[in-house]
C-alpha cells in the first residue's frame, strides 16, 4: 500500500464556477497513474461515499493525456455563500492525500 | 490591447475603474489612441421579463430563482463571447476595455476576426487563457506565445527557462473546468477529446484535432449577486475536553437562548427569521463542513460565529450580546458560572460589513450575440504635450 499523495505530483482543489467543486489528481509517471486507475480506490462510487454526496453528482474523468484524474461535485454551498468556509474551494482535496493504494 | 473581465467582476463600477486607470496613465504618458468600451451589466426589469416568459434557463447546479431574484440583485452582468470584442477590433479600436467576458473570448476575438479555424483557436485560447500556467515550471506569471495555424496551433512560453510539454498543455483544460474534454463558450463547444499533443522542440507543443461544435442556440451566462446582509463575526477558543465533547449540543442550547435576548433588546422589530448565527468549528470540520469524512474534535478548536443581520447595527447589536452569552453559557458537568471561550480579542466581535451571495448561474439567448454588449468610443488625447 503507498497514499496517493506519494504519487501524485500534485492534488488539488479548486471552484469551477461559483456552485461545482473540482478535485485534480495528477501524476509525472505514467505508471503510477495507471497503477491508481487500475486500483479502483478512486472512481464516482469511492467518491461519493468519502465526500457524502449522491454517486450522480458525480463526474468523474481519467485523462490519459494529462496523466490526471478529474472528479467534479456540486459545492455543498454556493461560493462564500452562508455556511461556505472555503471560497475558493482550495483545502477540499485533504482527504485524498491519505487513500491507500494497493 | 484587449483588458476583459475589468475590475474582476466585469460591472461598470470595475468597467468605469480600468477606464479611469487607462485615461491617467495616457495623460501621465502622453498617449493617444482610440478605445472601445464594452460594458456587460444587465438591466434587471428587462430580464425579469424575459423570466416571466421561460427565456432564463438554469445551468447545473445553479440556485432556484424566481422573479424577485432579479428586484434583489444589486448587479447582473452577462459573460459576452468573442463578437463584441471582434467587432471592436475590425472597427479600429487600439485598446478594448471589455465588461465580463469569458477569459478564452480575450484570446480568440482577433484570430476569429481573421477567419481562423474555431477548433484550434478556441483549443489555443484556452490553454493560453492563464498565460504561462499550462507550461512545466510557471516561476512567476508570465505570458505564453501562440501560433494558430489552419488546422493546429503551437505554443511556447516567453521565459526561455520554461517550457511545454504534451502533458503540461493537456493538463490545463482541467484547471477550474468541471469536464476536462469540454469547455463550454458563448456559441458552442470545445472538444478537446480527440486533441493530439505532439512536442516540436523541447520548448513547444503542437495540437491537432482540436473541435468546435457549434450549439443550436447561442447563449450568455448570467451573473447576479444579492445582498445577504450585514455580518458581525466572533472568534473563540474552546479546550475544556467536557465542553469539546458537547460542542453541537451546547451551541445549539446557546443559540436558542439568543432569540429571547433578542426578542428583548429589539422588542419584536428583528424576528427569529431575520438574523442568523453561523458557528464554523476549526479543529473540526471547519474546512470542510458537510464533506468532512471525519469529523473528530482535536484538543484545541476554534469557532467563528458569524452573526448576518439585515443592518449594521442589529448585527452588532447581536454580536456583541451573543459573545457574553455564549462565553458564559453553562454545560451540566460544572456547577456554577464558567467562561468557555477564549476570546483572542476584546471586544470580541468583529464587523465584516455587508456580505453577498451569487443568486445566478442561468443562461439566456440574446437577439444576437453583441445585443446586451453596448460599445462606447473613446479618441483618448493627453490634454498638453508632455514635456
Amino acid at each position: 500500500m503507498t497514499e496517493l499523495g506519494q504519487l501524485a505530483r500534485l492534488i488539488r482543489s479548486k471552484n469551477a464556477g461559483p456552485f461545482d467543486l473540482t478535485f485534480d489528481i495528477m501524476f509525472d509517471r505514467p505508471e503510477d497513474y495507471a497503477r491508481v486507475v487500475a486500483s479502483g480506490v478512486l472512481n464516482a462510487g469511492q467518491f461519493a461515499a468519502l465526500f457524502h454526496v449522491p454517486v450522480e453528482a458525480v463526474q468523474f474523468f481519467e485523462h490519459a493525456t494529462a496523466l490526471a484524474i478529474k472528479v467534479s461535485i456540486p459545492r455543498p454551498f454556493g461560493q462564500c455563500d452562508a455556511g461556505d468556509g472555503d471560497c475558493f474551494g482550495g483545502q477540499q482535496y485533504g482527504p485524498l492525500v491519505t487513500l491507500q493504494v494497493p | 490591447m484587449i483588458v476583459g473581465s475589468c475590475g474582476t467582476g466585469g460591472g461598470d463600477a470595475g468597467v468605469d475603474r480600468v477606464l479611469g486607470l487607462v485615461r491617467e496613465i495616457a495623460e501621465e504618458e502622453g498617449l493617444s489612441f482610440r478605445l472601445a468600451v464594452i460594458r456587460s451589466e444587465q438591466d434587471r426589469a428587462g430580464l425579469k421579463d424575459i423570466f416571466h416568459d421561460g427565456g432564463i434557463v438554469p445551468l447545473r447546479n445553479a440556485p432556484l430563482i424566481d422573479a424577485g431574484t432579479f428586484d434583489r440583485s444589486l448587479h447582473i452582468v452577462g459573460m459576452m463571447g468573442p463578437e463584441p470584442i471582434m467587432n471592436a477590433l475590425r472597427d479600429g479600436a487600439d485598446i478594448i476595455l471589455a465588461g465580463r467576458s469569458s477569459d478564452t473570448s480575450l484570446f480568440a476575438a482577433f484570430p476569429l476576426l481573421h477567419g481562423m479555424a474555431p477548433g484550434p483557436v478556441w483549443h489555443c485560447a484556452k490553454t493560453i487563457e492563464c498565460g504561462a500556467s499550462a507550461s512545466v515550471n510557471r516561476k512567476r506569471p508570465d505570458g505564453m506565445f501562440a501560433w494558430v495555424r489552419p488546422d493546429h496551433f503551437e505554443v511556447e512560453p516567453l521565459d526561455p527557462a520554461n517550457r511545454v510539454t504534451p502533458q503540461s498543455v493537456a493538463s490545463h483544460t482541467l484547471y477550474e473546468n468541471a469536464d476536462p474534454h469540454s469547455v463550454i463558450e458563448p456559441g458552442g463547444v470545445v472538444d478537446t477529446s480527440s486533441a493530439l499533443y505532439e512536442q516540436v522542440s523541447e520548448r513547444s507543443v503542437r495540437v491537432h484535432g482540436s473541435r468546435f461544435h457549434p450549439s443550436d442556440r447561442y447563449t450568455i451566462k448570467l451573473e447576479g449577486v444579492e445582498l445577504v446582509g450585514y455580518q458581525t463575526i466572533i472568534i473563540g477558543g474552546v479546550r475544556d475536553p467536557y465542553i469539546i465533547r458537547q460542542l453541537d449540543p451546547w451551541i445549539a442550547a446557546m443559540t436558542a437562548k439568543m432569540q429571547e435576548r433578542v426578542a428583548e433588546i429589539f422588542g419584536g422589530s428583528i424576528g427569529p427569521e431575520d438574523y442568523t448565527i453561523h458557528a464554523r468549528i476549526y479543529g473540526r470540520d471547519g474546512t470542510m463542513g458537510p464533506l468532512e469524512p471525519d469529523p473528530t474534535p482535536s484538543k484545541d478548536v476554534g469557532i467563528v460565529f458569524t452573526i448576518t443581520a439585515p443592518d449594521e447595527v442589529s448585527s452588532a447589536t447581536i454580536a456583541k450580546s451573543f459573545a457574553h452569552l455564549a462565553s458564559h453559557y453553562p454545560i451540566p458537568e460544572w456547577g456554577g458560572l464558567i467562561t468557555g471561550l477564549a476570546f483572542p480579542y476584546s471586544p470580541a466581535e468583529i464587523s465584516r460589513g455587508p456580505a453577498f451571495r451569487f443568486n445566478l448561474h442561468h443562461v439566456v439567448t440574446p437577439p444576437d450575440p453583441c445585443a446586451m454588449f453596448p460599445t462606447t468610443w473613446h479618441h483618448i488625447q493627453p490634454s498638453k504635450v508632455p514635456a
